[in-house]
């Protein structure tokens, strides 16, 4: 549908037929009341010079800008969920001009990789490459592949659907909303149909991951640190489009992170994780050793790793007890941490 | 020479934003200079300086930042292709919201923060409006559910726009923006004759020509009243 043929349809045939116009005209300021039976062109028209200048309307740039979003509204919804099932790394070159040595590597949904490094060795350029889709046009020369195959450029420049989604430490809520209408935001947003399911499935699923449980009416802002990364979590695997997850470590504190793997993995979803902790990079299929800017060697978790995992979970788990302990007004004695 | 104009709120990370964009042409040896409007004060032509970046600065000072950007920016055009820059990109902020110092067939970019408030979106008029690319920063500190409403708000007053994360303290999004920004066919020899995307708001009344008095007494030319009836 062109800009011409919305111009002279009638508000109310806009809005019975595209529910999501509302917000269109609400975003942008354009007061309908009573005047749903004018065409758009009419209704833009019937602005005074004054007003339109008083308001920074621009009619034409409305009508396309409207023609656009109705055009990608409809093209959002019609997709089905993401149907990425696989991520390939193609070497390409590092911060010094060296070859990576790695050769392709594939990433599966359902795997979870982590990332190691120091700090400014080229975990954000790896990830850049990722979201850009790299063709060997940016610094690094690498070629990402989805499904196998080159990727559609819609990942670059799509605003509703990015290819990554990314938790991290540093990341904190800072509407000033409950949490349950900071759902129903994000929601909306994200157009949902069974708005009320959703947001109730995210909230028993947070409260799953969270040491402490929450109440739907509390304002996000005063959630503790570990059911706000909670809540992010489960917000992100139910609610995000985004086939790959990125998280940039996860704090050890009030929040089941070996839960929290198994639910984003159960929403297949491919799962990169930037961490130094040990029990979380062996729960990773394999790590990428990042050096110099650049993917140094990729390690498969191996077999005795695998085996102190079980220590290092119940060391973890020891630690976790402590907590709740302390949490509880207890004295700790040595033998708790038997 | 390829113009950009780079605008958007105060505080919103402009500067980091162009820092990082040009610190990704250095290898491709694009040569980039950069011509900062503010109003009172500014430091950032140090910060370019520092990073071994061209630049000059213009203060508007008395007068409304955007008419003195429309008024100085074929000299500041004349400057850079004295200096025989690949790109010359312009920063200014939009100090009433409204403004914006763009121009017909001229790349214009948007830079707004995650943490503005989701409401930001549709109080910013033409400055966001008529962007070519919206710049999201400060997402990194930010839920990724707070990203993606405050895109979508973006993306529903600007549809035609691609929106677009750049984090000025990593610099990722930094590079993909600036292969947006440079493109060679898109050089300009000279910007006379070119227009402004969007007018600048009418205004001459007594107070801009330096009226200090309050009182209807005092007041002339394009004066408005405010309606408190409910």
């Amino acid at each position: 549908m062109s800009a011409t043929v919305i111009g002279n349809k009638s508000i109310k045939e806009l809005l019975d037929k595209y529910t999501f116009a509302q917000s269109f005209l609400e975003q942008n300021n354009l007061v309908i009341d009573g005047k749903e039976h004018l065409t758009m062109k009419e209704y833009l028209a019937s602005f005074t010079v004054e007003e339109a200048e008083d308001m920074a309307l621009d009619p034409h740039t409305i009508l396309m800008g409207f023609e656009e979003y109705i055009q990608q509204m409809l093209s959002f919804l019609g997709e089905d969920k993401s149907d990425v099932e696989s991520l390939t790394i193609n070497a390409g070159k590092d911060k010094t001009g060296k070859q990576e040595s790695f050769g392709s590597f594939t990433i599966k949904t359902g795997e979870i990789i982590a990332i190691v490094g120091p700090t400014g060795s080229g975990k954000s350029r790896l990830l850049g490459d990722i979201e850009w889709v790299a063709q060997r046009d940016t610094p690094t020369s690498r070629e990402i592949l989805i499904n196998g195959e080159k990727p559609d450029f819609k990942w670059r420049f799509s605003t509703s659907d990015k290819l990554v989604a990314q938790l991290s430490q540093n990341m904190n809520f800072v509407m000033d909303l409950t949490v349950a209408e900071f759902l129903d935001l994000h929601a909306e947003s994200r157009m949902v149909e069974n708005k009320k399911d959703i947001i109730e499935k995210i909230i028993t699923c947070a409260n799953d991951l969270a040491g402490e449980k929450f109440e739907r009416e509390l304002p996000i802002t005063s959630l503790s640190g570990g059911q706000s990364r909670a809540l992010m979590i489960s917000d992100t695997a139910i609610l995000s489009k985004s086939p790959i997850i990125l998280i940039d470590e996860i704090e050890n504190a009030g929040i089941d992170r070996k839960k929290a793997l198994s639910f984003l993995l159960s929403q297949d979803k491919i799962v990169l994780m930037a961490t130094h902790d040990p029990m979380l990079a062996l729960l990773g299929d394999k790590r990428i050793v990042i050096k110099n800017g650049g993917i140094h060697k990729i390690i498969e978790t191996t077999k005795e790793e695998r085996s102190m995992l079980k220590e290092i979970e119940a060391v973890d788990q020891k630690v976790q007890n402590l907590r709740a302990s302390l949490r509880q007004g207890e004295i700790l004695k040595p033998e708790s941490f038997n | 020479m390829n113009l950009v104009t780079v605008s958007g709120p105060p505080s919103s990370g402009k500067t980091a934003v162009i820092l990082k964009t040009i610190e990704s042409y250095q290898k491709q040896e694009i040569s980039v200079g950069v011509i900062k409007f503010d109003c009172l004060y500014t430091d950032d032509d140090i910060v370019y300086e520092k990073a071994g970046i061209k630049v000059r600065k213009g203060l508007s000072g008395g007068l409304c930042p955007d008419h003195y950007f429309v008024s100085n920016i074929e000299e500041a055009f004349a400057w850079g292709q004295k200096e025989n820059f690949d790109v010359l990109i312009s920063e200014s902020a939009g100090l009433c919201n409204r403004c914006s110092p763009y121009i017909k067939d001229i790349k214009a970019i948007c830079v707004i923060d995650n943490l503005s408030g989701i409401n930001t979106p549709r109080k910013i008029g033409p400055m966001l409006k008529s962007a070519d690319i919206v710049v999201i920063t400060k997402g990194d500190i930010v839920s990724q559910a707070e990203r993606e409403v405050f895109a979508s708000r973006v993306s529903m007053v600007n549809p035609k726009a691609i929106v677009m994360h750049v984090n000025g303290l990593t610099g990722q999004g930094s590079f993909e923006l600036g292969t947006l920004l440079y493109d060679k066919k898109l050089d300009t020899d000279n910007l006379k004759g070119k227009e402004l995307r969007f007018s600048m708001p009418s205004a001459l009344c007594s107070y801009c020509l330096g009226e200090k008095r309050i009182g209807a007494d005092y007041q002339m030319g394009n004066v408005r009243k405010i309606n408190l009836e409910k």
